[in-house]
């Protein structure tokens, strides 16, 4: 026997993430996942229907305590994440490196940039409350309150070329107002969303509230967008064509949907607005309590 | 050729007599159940199949409620129910009956208004089955003296495991005359073994002959209201036993388990259970029946994706 340390690489299984676990896909199918250069890099599972129809079922059973939760402790959770990517910056420098055939150092600072997109994302979720609703002045003694509430289940289509950076911009704005995510990572290069799916589940968020699926957008969109179950559909990396078809699926049970935005450079600042599509205004009536004989006073 | 009841006449005459009959029925082989049961499980039902399915799961079902809290409005939220169980689609079927307490029967028979929807009452002390048989027999008579068709009664599980069969007999015995009614017709008894009680698959089968001697039209597993419940496997050896009952006496009797039934997936495995242990003859809701709640709105999300291709979600079946 040599002494030599002839070593076996131990290759990563990539898997789903779906309901806080880490399932194959039901169909037991794989695809290859190449880097930008042609050269294999791993095999990830090629979803099915039925991985969507789970991962629904999933979401929608962790919406209650997610969107319940304090937006206190949804921020706390959030910048949880960016504390654990923060820990395992190295492995997704080199993920998304290989995925979008970038430099050590390109690649560095977009890991960085999704970081801080957390970070970013954490503050807002107790601040967009007061952004967006407020006390209403009304013409006699309520107080008349608007509160934004978070839409339910949110099927996103993630950005097909930022695997990472551009999947952080729209999953982190669907959960931080409370919604549950069905998260269809880009299909050339899944890989980062995969290992993302190992950092949330370290990261005190509770299962099914980000669920993610690898695989082709055209096979399970459909199903996602015309399913009764799915509140809203963030089309943001789907094509003009499937996109089209999605929207008139997504018609059926009046979805809310956020249609494709031409974005540049997902480095830069990304305002409220992808919050604020996957909320719902809910305003109160309530007495003032204090009707006196002389007319209303406060 | 099958021989009649009378030829087991002679094993109910005294306990030593009924308990020598029990203990010398085959033991049961608790893996090879388990394993035809799990592969049994295994069937791909699809499309036209599964259509099938869930309409027959549906026209089986004998939608429960059997809670302390249970109101009139909520026995008549579920009467109407079961009548019409998908107000978007008027092809859904019917289930077969609606499960109450005795108190709630009248409330039942009035809201289904004569539609063809049986009401089912639970009896006998349901579910501990601790009360003295006077009182038993009280419960049972006044259930279907309020309009009950079908009576769901417990048995003694405390006299059972204490080996006093003759007495588990002689108590199914008495609660079938007093389903009788006035008229001479009589309500169908469903007999509940508590099979999570029971502790082994050889004392279900032998609860199950205890039930079929004594005039069971049913045999049930479970109250609901255990922490073991209905199984494939227990489900599949009370099949069996109403296969030999049948081969040996003529006389076919129904099965219904009952409790921790909640998908489609579930149902439709059990009807091939049924199918595939004793047959066609048991595959409607004469002979076999689910006791389940929440089921039917699994069932009825199912059948919406198969009508219209779309998943369906909570949203669009009643909160129960």
């Amino acid at each position: 026997m040599s002494e030599s340390s002839v070593r076996l690489n131990v290759f990563k299984t990539y898997k789903l993430y779906v309901g806080g676990k880490f399932p194959r896909s039901e169909s037991g199918r794989v695809y290859e996942v190449s880097d930008s250069k042609g050269k294999w890099l791993a095999n990830a599972p090629l979803s099915s229907r039925k991985d969507a129809r789970d991962a629904v079922v999933a979401a929608r059973k962790a919406f209650g305590g997610w969107s319940g939760a304090t937006a206190y402790n949804r921020g706390q959770i959030l910048y949880r994440i960016a504390e654990m990517l923060e820990g395992r910056r190295e492995q997704f420098v080199r993920e998304v490196g290989e995925a979008e055939g970038l430099s050590k150092s390109k690649a560095a600072a977009v890991v960085d940039a999704a970081i801080d997109r957390w970070v970013w994302y954490a503050g807002w979720t107790d601040k967009i409350g007061q952004l967006v609703g407020g006390a209403n002045p009304v013409a006699g003694p309520f107080f008349n309150l608007s509160t934004p509430e978070p839409t339910g289940v949110v099927t996103v289509v993630a950005p097909q070329d930022s695997s990472f950076l551009g999947l952080v911009c729209v999953i982190a704005p669907v959960i931080a107002t409370g919604n549950t995510a069905v998260v269809i990572a880009s299909e050339k290069s899944p890989l980062p969303a995969l290992s993302l799916g190992e950092v949330l589940a370290t990261s005190d968020l509770p299962g099914g509230v980000v669920n993610i699926l690898s695989g082709k957008a055209d096979e399970m969109g459909p199903h996602l967008a015309s399913h009764q179950d799915v509140n809203a559909i963030d089309l943001a990396g789907a094509g003009p064509v499937l996109a089209k078809e999605l929207e008139i699926a997504a018609a059926d049970n009046l979805k809310r949907v956020l249609r494709p935005q031409p974005v540049d450079d997902w480095n830069a600042d990304p305002g409220t607005s992808r919050m604020t599509a996957f909320l719902e205004t809910k305003t109160v009536w309530h007495p003032t309590g204090s009707l006196g004989a002389g007319g209303s006073s406060y | 050729m099958p021989t009649t009841l009378t030829a087991f006449a002679d094993v109910t005459t005294s306990d030593s007599a009924l308990r020598r009959f029990l203990h010398g029925l085959p033991g049961v082989d608790a893996v090879g159940l388990e394993a035809r049961a799990a592969s049994l499980g295994t069937r791909s039902i699809k499309t036209t199949a599964k259509a099938y399915a869930i309409d027959l799961a549906i026209s089986m079902i004998d939608l429960t409620t059997l809670e302390g809290a249970d109101t009139p409005g909520k026995v008549r939220a579920l009467s109407a129910k079961a009548v019409n169980p998908d107000p978007t689609d008027r092809t859904t079927p019917m289930t077969a009956a609606v499960c109450v307490y005795p108190d709630m029967v009248a409330t039942a028979k009035a809201a289904l208004n004569g539609a063809d929807v049986k009401v089912a009452s639970v009896a006998t002390a349901f579910p501990a089955g601790r009360a003295a048989l006077p009182v038993k027999l009280a419960d049972t008579r006044d259930a279907v003296a309020a309009g009950a068709d079908e009576i769901d009664m417990v048995i003694d599980r405390g006299a059972f495991l204490a080996g006093r069969y003759l007495e588990t007999y002689e108590l199914i015995k008495a609660v079938k005359e007093a389903c009788v009614r006035p008229d001479g017709s009589a309500a169908r008894l469903k007999v509940i073994f508590e099979t999570g009680e029971l502790s082994t698959y050889d004392n279900i089968r032998r609860a199950s002959w205890i039930g079929m001697l004594a005039g069971a039209d049913f045999i049930k597993t479970s109250t609901g209201k255990v922490g073991v419940n209905a199984t494939p496997a227990n489900t599949l050896l009370m099949l069996e036993a109403v296969r030999d009952f049948k081969a040996q006496t003529g006389i076919q009797i129904g099965v219904k388990p009952a409790g921790g039934i909640r998908t489609t997936k579930d149902a439709i495995k059990f009807l091939v259970l049924v199918n595939e242990t004793v047959g066609e003859d048991w595959l409607s809701n004469t002979w076999f029946r689910f006791g389940a709640s929440s089921l039917l709105n699994d069932l009825l999300m199912q059948r919406q994706k198969l009508s219209t291709g779309r998943y369906s979600g909570p949203d669009y079946v009643t909160v129960d």
